[in-house]
């Protein structure tokens, strides 16, 4: 699950680690009113959005005055936000970070994330900031600096001095930088994260050390021992299909073709997909209704891929296991009915009881095509929508 | 022989009065597995199905051999419920469990360096030997007691190979899954390695998918180290970048772990590829059959 970049700032900010003092807005005249508050400009407008990139979008803007806030608030907010992140459709803007302006003197690189081939959590840090880390990792990666962390201790104080010195954080600077890499590494463990990335960390001028932008990344499983975070997903960002599906309980992603797949099991629906294009066409998504699927979770699924409207056709493929094909196929004739199917249904049963239930399918009356395996079930869905 | 469970292996199942662990172990015993005790905290005395039920593993190992433990505990407490049975010393452990958070897994994993077990999963079917044993999930009967080991991530598309096996013919000495997550216990490569060296197994095959790098270290393994038939086949050459499909590890990050990626890999070692998911069993018959000529 992602946050927003306020979001993420306000839980660093929580395990102690220095931010911007900022208000996020909502209205131009909210934008006003908190522009009122500052001393100092110029301020940093920054468009809250779920993607990066957002500088080179035209995302990111400085204000001089009040009345600057005020006019570039009122073209930022609802404006739609492309960058290399977002996909050619872009984002909506609904909301505004309103920060103080800092005089940046150096721009660092942090995150900690989950290094899945070493199966440990790592600190990666950087004196190349601001800039798009892979890029870093590209052309200097001797600027970067890795360290696997102990996940019975957490991070030593002594690690977290060794990276600051690497960074060049010395004198009055040691203590802060040892101060934000065990706040970032709090972070991330605390709240059962999969990313904490805050590029850049800056020194400013001043002599002080602070997350100029965060990223924050929840890990799905993890979710269930913070009730409060759930709270902090903004459903505007999420594909409304995708949204529903998680509600249901069953794993949806949409894709850009056009024939629904309905499958029991993630990497059978995987391979579903990938037989579709095999055959010369396109899923429309990846439907995962769960490796034991009853009736109830195929009419779910039904439900939401229908909603596609780029749908012409649906591929129902089920290997049924412990649960018979008979009960399946009772359980699609149903939902099938119920949904007053408008587009070619092809289904392919196979395991326990598969013939029963490719009979209980013919027996309905419906216009279902029954497939014998899944190369079959794939040409007759092609040729279906052809 | 087989690998990792047998008709002799003497199982527990940890959550053995939930719903699914008691549902599962039902049909694991019906298929033949030697279920010999559950554990249930609080439940410790009572029976089940004939099967006594304890109240921690360390209970159960000192009154009878067990050799493989099944678990049913669900996520929130999955992990501790793994390391129990690593602390207790038994040897195969088999979580079914799915959405144990990523945090959990790394600190079993630490314990595991201490306290050797094998791990099968977490987020998996679990391992059968056809004919002979069954720990997990699995539908037992479209299995064939044969010669082929079959490894995948995956629960229901490794059901769907075996069927493909079993329909030409072709029986199975081991069918496994390693688990969907992004860090889980045994790998590819270990399970390779241990088919490799059971004499009962003749060809093997591999069933890999989208996320991490596995497939290109079991592709260098088997370049270096599998002398038997081998098959592979990895899914998701049509997943968008950035998505979770359905297995928390099943995700394209930063460009890498594409499926493009780890076929090409396997091709470049000669390792024959099934070009789609319904040509699994009959890519596996033409290599065993060319191996013989």
């Amino acid at each position: 699950m992602n946050i927003h970049e306020f979001q993420a700032k306000e839980l660093l900010k929580k395990a102690n680690i220095s931010v911007p003092s900022g208000w996020v807005v909502e209205s131009v005249d909210e934008a006003k009113q908190v522009a009122k508050e500052f001393k100092n400009f110029p301020v940093v407008l920054k468009a809250q959005i779920h993607a990066g990139g957002r500088g080179k979008g035209g995302g990111v803007k400085l204000a001089k005055s009040v009345d600057e806030v005020e006019q570039l608030s009122l073209q930022m907010i609802g404006m739609k936000l492309v960058t290399n992140q977002t996909g050619p459709s872009g984002k909506i803007v609904r909301k505004l970070l309103v920060e103080e302006g800092l005089d940046i003197e150096r721009e660092l690189y942090v995150a900690v994330t989950v290094d899945r081939a070493k199966e440990k959590i790592v600190l990666m840090a950087s004196t190349e900031g601001g800039v798009e880390i892979e890029e870093v990792v590209k052309s200097t990666p001797e600027k970067i600096f890795s360290l696997e962390v102990d996940e019975a201790y957490g991070l030593y104080d002594f690690e977290a001095k060794d990276l600051s010195l690497k960074l060049e954080l010395t004198g009055k600077l040691l203590s802060q930088g040892i101060k934000t890499f065990k706040g970032i590494y709090r972070a991330f463990v605390e709240n059962d994260c999969s990313l904490v990335e805050v590029n850049p960390l800056i020194v400013t001028k001043g002599g002080k050390v602070l997350a100029l932008d965060a990223k924050m990344t929840f890990e799905d499983n993890g979710l269930f021992r913070h009730p409060g975070l759930a709270s902090l997903i903004d459903e505007h960002e999420e594909d409304p299909k995708e949204l529903l599906a998680q509600k249901k309980g069953v794993n949806y992603v949409s894709v850009d073709g056009n024939i629904g797949c309905l499958v029991n099991g993630a990497g059978l629906a995987m391979a579903t997909m990938d037989i579709i294009k095999h055959y010369g066409a396109s899923p429309a998504n990846f439907l995962d209704v769960g490796g034991g699927a009853n009736k109830d979770q195929i009419k779910e699924g039904f439900g939401i891929t229908l909603q596609d409207e780029c749908v012409k056709g649906v591929l129902v493929n089920i290997f049924g296991g412990i649960l018979r094909c008979d009960e399946l196929a009772k359980g699609i004739v149903e939902a099938a009915k119920e949904m007053s199917l408008s587009v070619p249904l092809v289904v392919r049963l196979e395991g326990t009881n598969a013939k029963e239930g490719r009979s209980i399918l013919k027996a309905s009356g419906l216009a279902i095509t029954s497939a014998n395996n899944m190369a079959d079930a794939a040409q007759k869905i092609v040729s279906a929508i052809k | 022989m087989a690998i990792l469970v047998d008709e002799n292996s003497c199982i527990i199942c940890q959550g053995i009065t939930g719903k699914n662990g008691l549902f599962h172990t039902i049909k694991c015993v019906d298929y033949g597995a030697k279920v010999v005790a559950g554990v249930t905290p609080g439940k410790g005395g009572k029976w089940v199905e004939n099967i006594p039920v304890f109240d921690s593993v360390s209970q159960v190992v000192k009154e009878m051999k067990v050799d493989a433990s099944m678990i049913f505990v669900p996520a929130p407490f999955a992990a501790d419920a793994i390391i129990e049975a690593a602390g207790s010393g038994i040897k195969v452990i088999v979580c079914i469990t799915e959405g144990i958070p990523v945090l959990d897994m790394i600190k079993v994993k630490r314990f595991l360096k201490d306290h050797p077990a094998i791990l099968i999963g977490p987020n998996c079917p679990g391992v059968i030997s056809p004919g002979r044993c069954k720990v997990g999930i699995m539908p037992g009967h479209i299995h064939k007691k044969g010669a082929i080991g079959v490894v995948s991530r995956s629960g229901t598309l490794t059901y769907e190979a075996v069927y493909q096996l079993t329909e030409l013919g072709l029986g199975q000495s081991t069918c496994l899954g390693i688990g969907g997550d992004p860090i889980h216990g045994v790998s590819f490569i270990d399970i390779l390695d241990m088919f490799e060296k059971d004499p009962e197994t003749k060809g093997m095959i591999i069933i890999g998918e989208i996320g991490g790098t596995d497939e290109e270290k079991a592709a260098d393994f088997i370049k270096n180290h599998v002398t038997k038939p081998i098959v592979a086949f990895v899914a998701g050459k049509t997943a968008p970048p950035g998505k979770r499909m359905g297995h928390a590890g099943a995700i394209i990050s930063g460009g890498s772990g594409t499926a493009a990626q780890k076929i090409e890999m396997f091709k470049s070692f000669g390792i024959k590829i099934a070009d789609n998911p319904a040509v699994i069993g009959e890519t596996m018959k033409k290599v065993l059959e060319s191996s013989l000529n």
